[in-house]
């Protein structure tokens, strides 16, 4: 990647950070809150695309961001009020430019598509300001943190622009600005001058020498004019001089903007620069608090912790073998250091879910307008913090549930009136930490599952038999079984071919579990729990044959020795009363030499009930650094990932719901006469209702 | 037209223009030749963790110095018994491009020979039998001092797709047998 090429990327990057908070502001004045800052906020984004666009010559984006620009000064300048309309287009406005710069960023041009729909907006957008140019100009800026004696019509600014040395190296063109002064007023006189121009052997033709007297006739406010060259603000000495009949004003701002103590009296009052001071002064701070780290280069550095970990379980099984307590002792105060150091590791990985609830106010906003339904939206524990690649990978299922909840959870306003709640809506979003987990959670006030329509419907599908009893927990599972949607009509949401079982398979999927609660006419809620990282886990060995294996130990409920006298055939034992259907690793794995020693039985978690996995020997606990398996075994089920030992011996890490759902749809096909147990097709639903999904 | 896309594909160019280079190995006694672009390391056999309902051709998985590298039993994916791992067995270590990403997957041989050259104009192409292996398996034969070598066709030998497919398969068949 070239310079320029890296420059590009980041402008894209922080274009979108800039549409992200254009959207947050629309979002947050259409609802009435926010104030002259926040315009302004609005404003400066905009103005900051529009003016990157411009440097890398992206014509389409600069064109249309000044129409967007437009109106918001007539925003600014309380011409225009702020509606629910205005903030419709102006979200639209940004998914343009978001979907212009997409492509500009793909490198596939030219979508006529974009470009009708880019027009139509224009059309709209100019609609708006259709009145006379100078009368609206000539409006003073009254939202202007720091304007100055507002002008109170057209005047003349003398600009005396002195661009430091390293302009062109910057990959700034001097003409750029003239040509975007030209569109703020008109230019009456441009003179330019060279300064320090060093004789012709020592002239190098990267260094700028370049001087612009400019004179322009304009109703821009100084602010306005000094924006003109917010970009190259801070490598150059701008001067701007208002040609009145009276005393010129003069200001000049360079490094900072402090204006002279000249002869002239100050324009700007000192309080109004202090505050501006600050504020700089502030943004300086946080800026300076983040470092923006490829996370490629992070993924490396967990890895590379991730080798370290397994060198030093090496290490310390060497110390063992060879009994030497001083090494022992060293070996150990290295890996305590090492653990600390995997945390703090995994900690730059964390990220606030956040920013991925703030995007689900435009979704509830947009969904609710469709659906004609009044909802808000409570968002909570926003600053919890979960592993990166989690964030990506359930903003998918959660937008899902969002919008599930929205169409078929909350009722229409009318519905909610004569049912005496309340006209609007109330959806949350919730996150917090719960022992090692992150819970997360979508709770509606909406009408509720229906226990019985949903029991019908599984009947109906086939699902379950008919007449089961189900306990309220499993018939709220059964929404996320494939096949199953209780949608009578099919709407733009819901129908689209993605039900709640791509949900749930997405969440386990990262290792996590989803959870069903609901209340008739009070609400549903879905907690999905999903452990923090996906890099490390906490596991149990356990031999098989000549293999090891890893189960994950939040699975494992306990370790017990196979009953001597359990037959060779049989698939359930007695647990205290209870009934333990098992599996045999070796049969199901088909590993063929015999048995050396006592088996041992790991019982299992699996959603609500119980099983148990024989196996040959228990090794222990360990702490397990997840490798992926190759593309080959994709569809392998059962097998989750792998891990290496300390021995440096690959271990299998076990997938016990895959497991126990292949069990489950054997004996299934099997039937209960050749089945050990469960006796019944409907008694082993009841059972292990969440291993039914996996088909 | 064969030797358009073995212009294209084969082994690295050699001093001479026109010749790759090839390594030549041995499985159960027939010599076989790939190009050695696509090697990445030859190791020796060890420390191999098999992989459960996988078909005889995939032997397990090694540590390859950290990343998890499945080893592809090549005899056995040609049909034949399955390799005795015996004093010189080896695994090959080739990079296999497939869908735009790149995947390690190690090949176990008998033995490994030599690093030859073999110009491209001594270079045949497949005959449509008589190679004892699949015909799209053969990429051409290369003539090495009179006798022919068979240069194998790695993206189709170790396609990931068709590894995939047939590990899919024989974990359905593991489990009606279960």
């Amino acid at each position: 990647m070239n310079e320029f090429d890296q420059a590009r990327q980041t402008f894209f990057d922080e274009s979108r950070d800039m549409l992200r908070e254009i959207e947050d502001a629309l979002l947050v004045l259409e609802s009435g809150g926010g104030d002259a800052e926040t315009l302004n906020g609005l404003f400066r984004a905009a103005h900051t695309i529009k003016g990157s666009a411009g440097l890398f010559g992206y014509e389409d984006v600069v064109a249309f961001t000044h129409e967007v620009e437009t109106v918001l000064d007539r925003l600014r300048a309380g011409e225009l009020a702020f509606g629910e309309e205005l903030a419709g287009l102006m979200l639209a406005c940004a998914d343009h430019v978001s979907s212009l710069l997409a492509e500009l960023e793909s490198g596939n041009t030219g979508e006529t598509a974009d470009r009708d729909r880019g027009t139509g907006l224009v059309t709209r957008l100019r609609s708006l300001y259709a009145t006379p140019e100078a009368t609206t100009r000539a409006a003073s800026p009254a939202v202007e943190a720091s304007s100055d004696a507002p002008a109170s019509g057209p005047c003349r600014w003398r600009i005396d622009v002195r661009f430091g040395a390293d302009v062109f190296r910057n990959g700034m063109d001097p003409l750029s600005f003239i040509r975007y002064l030209g569109t703020r007023g008109e230019l009456v006189r441009v003179v330019t001058r060279l300064f320090d121009v060093p004789p012709a052997d020592r002239f190098d033709a990267e260094t700028c020498h370049l001087a612009l007297d400019i004179l322009v006739h304009t109703t821009a406010s100084r602010e306005e004019l000094e924006k003109v060259f917010d970009f190259v603000r801070d490598d150059c000495t701008l001067v701007l001089t208002r040609v009145t009949e009276g005393a010129p004003s003069v200001e000049t701002t360079g490094t900072g903007a402090v204006p002279t103590e000249g002869g002239t009296e100050p324009v700007v009052a000192p309080e109004v620069v202090n505050v501006a001071m600050t504020r700089q002064k502030e943004q300086r701070a946080e800026e300076a608090r983040f470092i923006r780290v490829q996370a490629d280069k992070l993924d490396e550095l967990i890895s590379l912790v991730g080798e370290l970990v397994i060198a030093g379980a090496g290490a310390t099984l060497v110390a063992r073998q060879i009994r030497h307590m001083g090494m022992l002792e060293a070996t150990q105060s290295i890996s305590d250091l090492v653990e600390e150091i995997r945390n703090s590791a995994l900690q730059l990985r964390m990220v606030q879910i956040g920013d991925t609830f703030a995007r689900f106010r435009r979704v509830v906003r947009d969904v609710s307008h469709d659906l004609g339904k009044e909802i808000e939206l409570e968002i909570r524990g926003a600053d919890t913090e979960l592993d990166k690649s989690v964030v990506e990978k359930i903003a998918d299922p959660l937008m899902h549930l969002v919008r599930n909840a929205m169409d078929h959870g909350i009722e229409t306003g009318d519905e909610r009136a004569a049912a005496g709640k309340p006209r609007a809506g109330h959806l949350r979003l919730n996150a917090y930490h719960d022992s090692g987990s992150i819970v997360i959670e979508v709770q509606d006030d909406g009408r509720g599952l229906d226990r019985a329509r949903i029991l019908r419907k599984a009947v109906e599908r086939g699902i379950v038999p008919e007449n089961t009893e189900l306990p309220e927990d499993e018939v709220f599972g059964l929404i996320f079984m494939p096949g199953f949607s209780t949608a009578e009509t099919v709407t733009n949401l819901s129908g689209r071919g993605v039900g709640m079982d791509v949900v749930k398979r997405n969440i386990e999927s990262l290792r996590g579990t989803v959870h069903v609660a609901s209340t008739p006419g009070a609400g549903t809620k879905m907690a999905i729990r999903l452990p923090l990282t996906l890099a490390i886990i906490d596991g149990f060995l356990v031999t098989v044959g000549r293999s090891s294996y890893v189960i994950p130990l939040d699975m494992v409920v306990e370790c017990i020795e196979l009953p001597a006298d359990i037959p060779a055939h049989a698939q359930h034992f007695n647990l205290r009363g209870e009934v333990l259907p098992f599996l045999r690793m070796r049969d199901v794995f088909q590993v063929e030499d015999s048995v050396a020693g006592h088996e041992s039985v790991v019982v299992v978690r699996n959603g609500t009930s119980r099983a148990g996995l024989v196996v040959d020997r228990l090794l222990g606990e360990l702490q397990a650094v997840i490798k992926p398996l190759g593309r080959i075994f994709r569809d392998l089920q059962g097998i989750g990932g792998s891990t290496i030992l300390g021995s440096g011996e690959v271990a299998l890490i076990l997938d016990v719901p895959a497991l126990i759902a292949r069990a489950t749809r054997n004996s299934t096909l099997a039937g209960p006469a050749t089945a050990g147990i469960p006796r019944s097709p409907g008694r082993l639903l009841t059972e292990i209702p969440s291993s039914l999904e996996r088909e | 037209m064969k030797s358009a896309v073995l212009h294209a594909k084969p082994g690295a160019e050699s001093a001479q223009p026109g010749v790759s280079q090839y390594l030549t190995f041995v499985l159960g006694g027939e010599t076989y030749a790939v190009g050695i672009l696509r090697i990445k390391e030859i190791i020796e056999y060890g420390a191999l963790t098999s992989v459960p309902m996988m078909p005889s051709f995939i032997r397990g998985v090694i540590n390859l110095r950290g990343a998890v590298v499945p080893v592809v039993d090549l005899q056995a994916r040609f049909g034949k018994t399955s390799t005795q791992v015996a004093r010189r067995t080896c695994i090959v270590i080739l990079e296999i491009e497939s869908n735009g990403e790149s995947q390690d997957i190690g090949v176990l041989v008998d033995a490994v020979n030599a690093v030859l050259d073999i110009a491209e104009a001594d270079i045949e192409p497949p005959p449509s039998f008589g190679t004892g292996i699949r015909p799209d398996f053969v990429e051409g034969m290369g003539k090495i001092d009179g006798r022919f070598v068979i240069i194998l066709d790695l993206s189709r030998v170790l396609s990931i797709d068709e590894l995939a497919r047939l590990a899919s398969a024989s974990q359905q068949e593991c489990e009606s047998a279960f």
